[in-house]
């Protein structure tokens, strides 16, 4: 039984980790109303991915993914490299968000969601003006 | 032969002039570029689609590495379709976006935009034609991620709060792909899509494969607007500018069905999807989304937001083809896709027009407008009727296929809901065409005089061209037929 | 020529000169010719087509195919060579009386009218040589849209609702039942070719008849079945031409031809009698004639009672159908031409009535008939016709129809046709009865003047038609006996 957990449960932590991180990522872009919190949420839910990708190319004692004649165990290096491109498009995504941020700070002086949705509702009878 | 590399040349060109248009000094240059860049791709895709029609396959390798490692291209009757629809309707918005963008875009940034324009173009693009799925989720980031600064280009704040929140449900969509496509990883050791159909079929239906899948169906479903994954939608299209809102209303949904398709039918085989839920949850949530999506038109006060649930209301249609499992289903999917590119981009041309004109698109504003504007009158309540299905137009070759495969399954509720989709179109173009057309206005008889906006052929010759495919096509179905064949052959299944 | 270019100018024809018309706004008089000009063509082309038709001879005009296997295809058969004749004849007719009216009552947007009017009869031309059900079904669905701006002609709100109830029902019915029961068809027999004695014969499970009958009967909905009749009425606020249009010429009757052809020509009478689809459905009809009838009383608008008239002769053209013997199926087909001939008299006469006295309601036509004399004689003779007394063309439709009802057993249908005659007499010819014997408190104002000419003209060549078919019902009841062989 005991060996079970282990094997089953605990020699998998980084993958329970991974979940957890996600979870958290998830929970602040909905639970919080500050825009720029949601962007965080975002960035943590895109490095729970990460782990969990990188977990899935582990290979037990084995190095980096580097040519050597010495090393003939290494883990898997396309997870990693995919994971290199993961993190491109994250940065991306993220100054993407920080630039549309900082205009709607511009125009609406507030990078609070509930502000900005209140806003709108203030001008409730033109919203559908488009 | 240059012929061989066609596929990637309908990435590679988009992506080389991207940053030139960017770096160019003024707007007008960037769309000679980008005009340029279309009337290439706009062949090239019609010469893939020439070749797959009969039923052959086009490999190509990215830099000789053979697949699984390297990245391959795999085109069949469905991408080849789903890219001539992608350039299609690119080529026409940008001969629109002449007068388009020079209306609703600052000078100093209409080169920028021209650079996003074509990278949102070729992310599109390169999602439809690759056969690597890894590569899909790297083009749609590329896609999605142009797609919010399109968005954003609106005219009002509102342009930028409904980009950001588009931006949070696209990138977690992505995000949830991501991680369906690592457990698929995981399960298979493979990305390449056809290499992971053929492990798929071989393992066991592990719980990691049922995670994978769910985990991909649901990214997709957040980008294809499906109900009810949908909110962003109404909001992106309404306050982007009229060019964003038709590029994106004729293809980007369509592009994310597309890879729902490709998952069901050549990744995880409709076999293995009957033994999930998924054919209920698309049948269901499908049905949902066109009788909601069109409740929701009904109401809408406005011609944009109006137009936008009309969308979600067509997504309602591919998902209940797609969950079909059928060839004909899929048929259906396939050609309805077509055909809601070329009738909805013609309606949001119409609705930029009659704002280029009136400055407004309340509905209320435009009553009596048609008259003064008859060539855009008529446009509209071609693809209007095209939009409801009436026979001799596109519409009814789709609403046709989608009944057909209802009716080959007995599912009889089905059909009750295409019909009533159906009805409840004619409710809400009809309120469009007879304010436009029939209510009484105090407008004099010639309002707009010399200015008058349908003197302008680059708005008129693609609404126009869109208008007159919308019957021609209804008629002669040889190519949207005829690829929805090859495709549906071509996946290994039997077509009617 | 071949038959097939015929049957191609005959929906071209209208087509060109529609074309004409909308470009030749500014001279009325030029437009009203060239309308008057194309309507005879069309009926030279018409003849023509009969001519070839009498010949045997017979060639497809195939158009399109819009799904691989299924195309859009014209061929010529008796019953579509029956109804041609009476709507490119009506055609004219309407068009001299039009002109008339359309000038005496001041009507705006006469270019509109008339090239609509156009379109409206190339697509009743597309219903009329459908060579198969697809084919019929795009030429219903273009006749209902290009009707449409002919019922919202003056643009009022009561108009504009008029026209969502007109386009709400027909197509709605159209998309929600037709459409689904085509496809039901296609995908169990694999063809939708009109075909002489029907294409479900063996094909099909007899079990499907009596549900695919209904979604016909129903989702054609320019019959005006009850429930779904509520269009007809609501129309009624076009101008009258249009109503004439509507009621005699195009729309309702390429509704029961509809029918009559699907029941010919896809199911087949023989699949219809054998499989018993008939027998429950033919109460729809029988109930609408009688309903129709009782509601045609109590209205007071003329137009409205006209209205009502024609749903419930509809019905009886239907129920001919729903018989599916020979009998039934020839007094059906009969009352195509015969109610067509009648009820467009009737219509010109209210027209006529309305632009002379400006009166619509028939509690108001108290002794008119000294003022207008001719007006109300040929609304009498339509009125007789439709009542089916002799010597007027109406009786051998009914003849027949009472025939069919016989043999097939239908007691109630023949009682309910004999008590609908009855009725007819009492709203219909009380409405002369009432110009012309006013009693007491009756007398018109003096200032009232006859119609114009145009319009007595409109009224005379349909009024002389229905008792020339008393001794003649010639082609139509030859046509009718190879429809229904």
């Amino acid at each position: 039984m005991i060996n079970y957990i282990s094997i089953h449960w605990i020699s998998h932590y980084n993958y329970w980790a991974a979940i957890v991180i996600a979870m958290v990522g998830l929970y602040m872009i909905i639970g919080h109303n500050n825009l720029i919190k949601k962007v965080a949420g975002l960035n943590i839910l895109q490095t729970a991915v990460f782990l969990m990708y990188i977990s899935m190319g582990v290979i037990t004692d084995g190095t980096a993914p580097i040519a050597a004649e010495t090393f003939t165990i290494y883990s898997n290096p396309l997870p990693q490299v995919l994971m290199l491109t993961a993190i491109v498009v994250g940065v991306a995504t993220t100054a993407m968000a920080f630039a549309l941020i900082v205009r709607i700070k511009e125009t609406c002086n507030t990078v609070d969601e509930d502000e900005l949705l209140e806003r709108e509702g203030h001008q409730n009878g033109n919203v559908e003006e488009w | 032969m240059v012929s061989q590399h066609f596929g990637i040349l309908l990435v590679a060109l988009p992506l080389l002039a991207a940053p030139v248009a960017a770096l160019l000094p003024n707007g007008r240059s960037s769309w000679t570029l980008v005009m340029a860049v279309m009337t290439l791709c706009l062949p090239i895709s019609l010469s893939i689609l020439g070749d797959v029609i009969d039923g052959e396959l086009i490999h190509y390798e990215l830099g000789g590495w053979a697949p699984p490692w390297g990245i391959a291209y795999t085109i069949d009757g469905l991408n080849a379709l789903m890219a001539v629809i992608i350039c299609m309707i690119g080529t026409l918005v940008t001969i629109y976006g002449r007068y388009s963008v020079a209306a609703d875009i600052p000078e100093n940034k209409q080169a920028l935009f021209y650079a996003a324009y074509l990278l949102c173009f070729l992310g599109l693009l390169g999602m439809c034609l690759t056969g690597d799925i890894f590569n899909v989720f790297v083009f749609l980031e590329i896609s999605s991620l142009s797609t919010y600064a399109l968005i954003s280009m609106g005219h009002n704040h509102r342009a930028l709060i409904a980009s950001f929140q588009y931006l949070i449900l696209g990138t977690i969509g992505a995000i949830f792909f991501l991680i369906g496509i690592g457990l698929a990883y995981a399960a298979t050791g493979s990305l390449n899509m056809a290499d992971l159909a053929i492990r798929l079929s071989g393992s066991e239906h592990t719980k990691t494969i049922h995670t994978a899948f769910g985990f991909i169906f649901v990214g997709m479903a957040l980008k294809a607007a499906m109900f009810p994954l949908h909110q962003w939608l109404p909001r992106a299209y309404t306050y982007a500018p009229i060019i964003v809102s038709t590029f994106l209303a004729g293809t980007a949904t369509k592009v994310a069905v597309y890879v729902i398709a490709r998952s069901v039918f050549t990744v995880f085989t409709p076999e293995y999807s009957l033994k999930t839920l998924l054919n209920e949850l698309l049948i269901v949530f499908g049905a949902i989304a066109v009788i909601h999506g069109a409740t929701q038109a009904i109401r809408q006060t406005a011609v944009k937001p109006l137009l936008a649930w009309s969308s979600l209301s067509q997504v309602g249609y591919f998902m209940m083809g797609i969950g079909l499992l059928s060839a004909t289903g899929l048929m259906a999917t396939m050609i309805h896709m077509f055909n809601h590119a070329l009738i909805k981009s013609a309606l949001f041309m119409a609705a930029g027009i009659f704002l280029y004109q009136t400055g407004s698109l309340r509905i209320a504003a435009l009553s009596g407008v048609g008259r003064h504007m008859p060539l855009t009158f008529t446009a509209v309540v071609i693809a209007g009727l095209s939009l409801i299905g009436v026979p001799g137009t596109v519409g009814f070759i789709s609403k046709w296929y989608l009944v057909l495969a209802a009716v080959e399954q007995q599912a009889w509720w089905i059909v009750g809901v295409v019909v009533l989709g159906s009805i409840m179109a004619i409710i809400y173009v009809w309120k469009l065409v007879e304010t436009l057309y029939f209510q009484p206005t105090t407008m004099p008889a010639a309002p707009y005089g010399t200015d008058h906006i349908e003197r302008n052929p680059a708005l008129i010759v693609p609404i126009w061209i869109l208008a007159t495919a919308c019957i021609y096509l209804g008629l002669d179905t040889g190519m949207s037929v005829g690829a929805a064949k090859a495709a549906v052959n071509s996946l290994g299944l039997a077509t009617p | 020529m071949s038959i097939a270019d015929y049957v191609m100018w005959a929906m071209l024809i209208p087509l060109i000169g529609a074309v004409i018309i909308s470009r030749s706004g500014h001279w009325p008089n030029v437009r009203e010719a060239i309308t008057l000009i194309t309507a005879t063509i069309l009926i030279g082309v018409v003849y023509r087509i009969y001519r070839c038709f009498q010949f045997g001879e017979s060639e497809e005009l195939v158009l399109a195919e819009p799904i691989p296997g299924l195309t859009i295809v014209f061929s010529v058969e008796p019953l579509g060579m029956l109804f041609a004749v009476v709507a490119s004849l009506l055609w004219l007719v309407t068009s001299i009386y039009a002109i008339g009216y359309m000038r005496g009552h001041n009507e705006k947007n006469q270019t509109r009218f008339f090239t609509t009017f156009a379109i409206a009869i190339a697509a009743t031309m597309g219903i009329i040589f459908a060579g198969n059900l697809l084919t019929l079904f795009v030429f219903y669905e273009l006749l209902t849209l290009s009707t449409y701006p002919l019922v919202v002609h003056s643009g009022n709100i009561k108009a504009r609702r008029s026209g969502r109830v007109y386009l709400g029902i027909l197509m709605g019915t159209s998309i929600a039942l037709m459409l689904p029961a085509m496809i039901i068809i296609w995908s169990q027999t694999g063809t939708l070719d009109f075909t002489a004695k029907g294409i479900m014969a063996g094909r099909i499970s007899p079990t499907w008849a009596m549900p695919l009958y209904l979604l016909f009967i129903l989702g054609i909905g320019k019959a005006a079945i009850m429930p779904l009749h509520k269009w007809l009425p609501a129309a009624m606020v076009a101008p009258t031409p249009v109503s004439a249009l509507l009621h005699a010429v195009a729309v309702v009757k390429a509704g029961v031809f509809s029918i009559l052809k699907i029941t010919i020509y896809i199911f087949g009478p023989d699949f219809i009698m054998s499989t018993g689809a008939g027998i429950w459905i033919i109460w729809l009809p029988t109930m609408t004639v009688l309903l129709a009838s009782l509601i045609a009383m109590t209205r007071d608008n003329l137009k409205e009672r006209l209205a009502y008239s024609t749903i419930g002769q509809l019905s009886y053209i239907v129920a001919g159908a729903v018989l599916a013997n020979q009998m039934g199926l020839l007094g059906g087909s009969l009352h195509i031409a015969m109610h067509a001939f009648a009820k467009i008299t009737l219509f010109f006469a209210a027209g006529a009535i309305l632009v002379a006295a400006h009166k619509t309601q028939v509690s108001e036509l108290n002794g008119l008939g000294r003022q207008m004399p001719l007006t109300f004689i040929f609304f009498a003779i339509g009125s007789a016709s439709i009542i089916g007394l002799p010597p007027f063309g109406g009786m051998w439709s009914k003849w027949y129809l009472a025939l069919g009802a016989v043999d097939a057993g239908q007691w109630a249908m023949l009682a309910v046709l004999m008590i609908s005659s009855l009725l007819n007499i009492i709203y219909l010819l009380a409405i002369p009865a009432r110009a012309f014997f006013p009693g007491p408190n009756g007398a018109a104002d003096k200032r009232i003047r006859e119609a114009p000419t145009t319009c007595l003209i409109g009224m005379l060549i349909p009024s002389l038609a229905c008792i020339y078919l008393f001794f003649n019902p010639e082609p139509f009841y030859s046509l009718a006996q190879q429809a229904t062989r």
